[in-house]
C-alpha cells in the first residue's frame, strides 16, 4: 500500500477581482467574470514566491502527516514560476523544513502538471522502497501579461502531499496512476521571457480536453473502473468552466467536482491547482470513498489518479480546511496588484 | 547587499528558516539568536541548539514610515518586538497583518518570506516574518 499520509496547502492573502482587472482595461468584467467562471484570484504579495508558498505548504502538510522533516527522503517541487532559473526551490525548501541533506531533491516543470508528476515520482519511490517518505509540492505565483486574456485567472498558490507506505499511516491510497503525453503547442514561456505565449487555437479542445480524457480513459480502462464508480473528481482547473465541462463529458456529475473546485476563488493556480482541489476533497472525504484526479499541463500531458480515502483520515485531517482558509483575504485593487507582482517598472 | 554578505547571510540560514537559538541547560533560559557563552552562568553554562517556537505575542511595535536602504518601497510597515514562547524576544516585520490588529498582546506566528530581493541577479534571502493570528 502507498499514498498520502499527509496534505497541506497555502494561498497569498491577497485577492483582486477580475471586475477590478477588466475595469482597467475598459473591458466588461461582469461578462468575463461569468463566461470565465472565475470571481477573484489570489495575488502573491512581493515578498512572496514560488518557494516562499511551498514552505508554509510543506510545513502544514508535515503537521498534517505528524512527521519531522528529518523523515523525508525526497522533496520535488514543482513550479512554472521557480525563484531561480538555476538553483533548486527543492533545496531551499528541505532546509526551512529541516529535512535531513540525506535528500533527494529536484525542481520539475511541467507547466500547471509538474506537481502531479512528483507525486508520481514520490509514489514509485516509496513503493520500490527506496524511500520512506515523499514530499511532492505543486506551486506558482503565475503571471499573465497586463491586458492578455490569462491575467484574469493567473493566481498564487501552493499545495504539498506527502507520500508515504505504512498501512496505519496512509491517508489515502493511491491505487493506481496513468499518464497521457504529446508534443503540443499550446502554451510556452522562453527563457528570459517574463510572461507566457498561448496560441489560441490549441487551447481548449486539442489540448486541455484530449489529455484529461487519454490520461482518465488509460487509467479506468487499466483499473477496470467507470467514471461513475467515484464519489469526487477533481480536473485541473485553469477556469471554473473547463472542470465542469470535462466532467460532463465523462458523465460525472457537477456536486461531484464542486468540493475540489477552486479556482473561482482563487484564480488558477498552475502547479497547485489540481493539488489544492485534492486537498479540499480530503478535507471532507470519508473513509471508503473514491477520488478521481486528473491534472492538465500544457505543452502537454494529464496525469491521473485513482484514490481511496481510508479510516486513517479522521484523525489527520488539516487544521484549517482549504475553503475556510481561502475565507481570510483582503482585496487589492490593480495598482497595489501592479505594485506586489513587481508589473511597474523600476521595481 | 545580499550578495556582497553572502557567506554571512548563508552562516545565518538555521536562525532565518527555523529560528535556531540554543538554550542552557544549566539555569534553563533559551536564547536567540544563539549565544557562545550563556550570560547567566558563564563558565557553569551548558549551551545546547534549540529551535524556539514559532509563536509568541507583540510586546512593543512601530509603523516605519523612513526605510533603510533596500526596504523603501516596502513602507509603510510594521516592525515589532515579539515575545515567543519560551520568552525569548525577537525584533521582525509583521505582514499580512491589518492595522488595526497589530496591538500589544496580539498573537503572531511565524511565516517565511522574502526578506531581500533588490538584485535581479543576485541571491535572494528568505527569512522569518510574523503575522497577528485571531
Ligand atoms: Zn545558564
Amino acid at each position: 500500500m502507498a499514498g498520502i499520509v499527509g496534505y497541506g496547502v497555502q494561498v497569498p492573502l491577497r485577492r483582486i477581482t477580475v471586475e477590478e482587472i477588466a475595469r482597467v482595461w475598459k473591458k466588461d468584467g461582469k461578462k468575463i467574470s461569468a463566461g470565465i467562471g472565475v470571481k477573484e484570484k489570489a495575488v502573491a504579495a512581493f515578498d512572496e514566491d514560488a518557494c516562499t508558498l511551498s514552505v508554509e505548504a510543506a510545513r502544514k502538510a508535515l503537521e498534517t502527516a505528524k512527521i519531522p522533516g528529518q523523515k523525508l527522503g525526497a522533496i520535488f517541487v514543482g513550479s512554472e514560476s521557480h525563484p531561480y532559473a538555476v538553483k533548486p526551490t527543492a533545496a531551499i525548501v528541505g532546509d526551512a523544513i529541516q529535512a535531513s541533506p540525506e535528500l533527494m531533491a529536484a525542481d520539475l516543470q511541467f507547466a500547471c502538471k509538474a506537481g502531479t508528476a512528483g507525486v508520481q515520482i514520490c509514489l514509485g519511490l516509496v513503493k520500490s522502497g527506496m524511500i520512506e517518505y515523499g514530499l511532492a509540492i505543486g506551486t506558482d505565483t503565475a503571471q499573465g501579461r497586463p491586458n492578455d486574456a490569462l491575467e484574469f485567472t493567473a493566481g498564487s498558490g501552493a499545495g504539498a502531499l506527502i507520500i508515504g507506505g505504512k498501512e496505519n499511516e496512509v491517508i489515502a491510497e493511491i491505487q493506481d496512476t496513468y499518464s497521457f503525453t504529446t508534443d503540443t503547442p499550446d502554451f510556452w514561456r522562453r527563457q528570459h521571457a517574463e510572461f507566457p505565449q498561448h496560441a489560441g487555437r490549441f487551447t481548449g479542445e486539442p489540448a486541455y480536453f484530449k489529455h484529461i480524457t487519454g490520461a482518465v480513459k488509460g487509467l479506468l480502462a487499466k483499473i477496470k473502473m467507470s467514471p461513475n464508480d467515484f464519489d469526487y473528481a477533481v480536473f485541473h482547473q485553469p477556469n471554473g468552466k473547463f472542470p465542469k465541462q470535462i466532467a460532463k463529458s465523462f458523465g460525472i456529475e457537477e456536486k461531484k467536482i464542486i468540493q475540489g473546485l477552486i479556482t473561482p476563488m482563487i484564480g488558477n493556480t498552475y502547479s497547485g491547482s489540481s493539488m489544492i482541489g485534492l486537498c479540499s476533497v480530503l478535507d471532507i472525504a470519508k473513509p471508503g470513498e473514491k477520488i478521481l484526479v486528473a491534472s492538465y499541463g500544457s505543452g502537454a500531458g494529464s496525469d491521473a489518479f485513482s484514490i481511496t480515502v481510508t479510516k486513517n483520515i479522521e484523525n489527520k485531517r488539516a487544521k484549517v480546511p482549504v475553503l475556510e482558509m481561502i475565507k481570510e483575504k483582503e482585496y487589492a485593487d490593480y495598482a497595489e496588484y501592479a505594485k506586489h507582482r513587481k508589473k511597474i517598472k523600476g521595481l | 547587499m545580499v550578495h556582497n554578505s553572502l557567506p554571512l547571510q548563508w552562516r545565518k540560514y538555521p536562525e532565518r528558516y527555523y529560528l535556531r537559538g540554543n538554550y542552557c541547560e544549566n539555569c534553563k533560559t533559551s536564547f536567540f539568536p544563539q549565544r557562545q557563552i550563556c550570560p547567566n552562568c558563564r563558565r557553569k553554562g551548558k549551551l545546547v541548539e534549540k529551535e524556539t517556537p514559532y509563536t509568541g505575542k507583540i510586546v512593543s511595535w512601530t509603523e516605519v514610515s523612513v526605510a533603510p536602504f533596500g526596504f523603501e518601497n516596502e513602507t509603510p510597515y510594521f516592525l515589532a518586538i515579539i515575545e515567543l514562547e519560551n520568552k525569548v524576544k525577537i525584533l521582525s516585520q509583521i505582514v499580512d497583518s491589518k492595522k488595526e490588529k497589530i496591538k500589544t498582546g496580539a498573537k503572531v506566528k511565524k511565516l517565511f518570506r522574502k526578506i531581500s530581493d533588490i538584485d535581479p541577479e543576485g541571491a535572494i534571502a528568505y527569512g522569518y516574518k510574523f503575522k497577528v493570528v485571531d
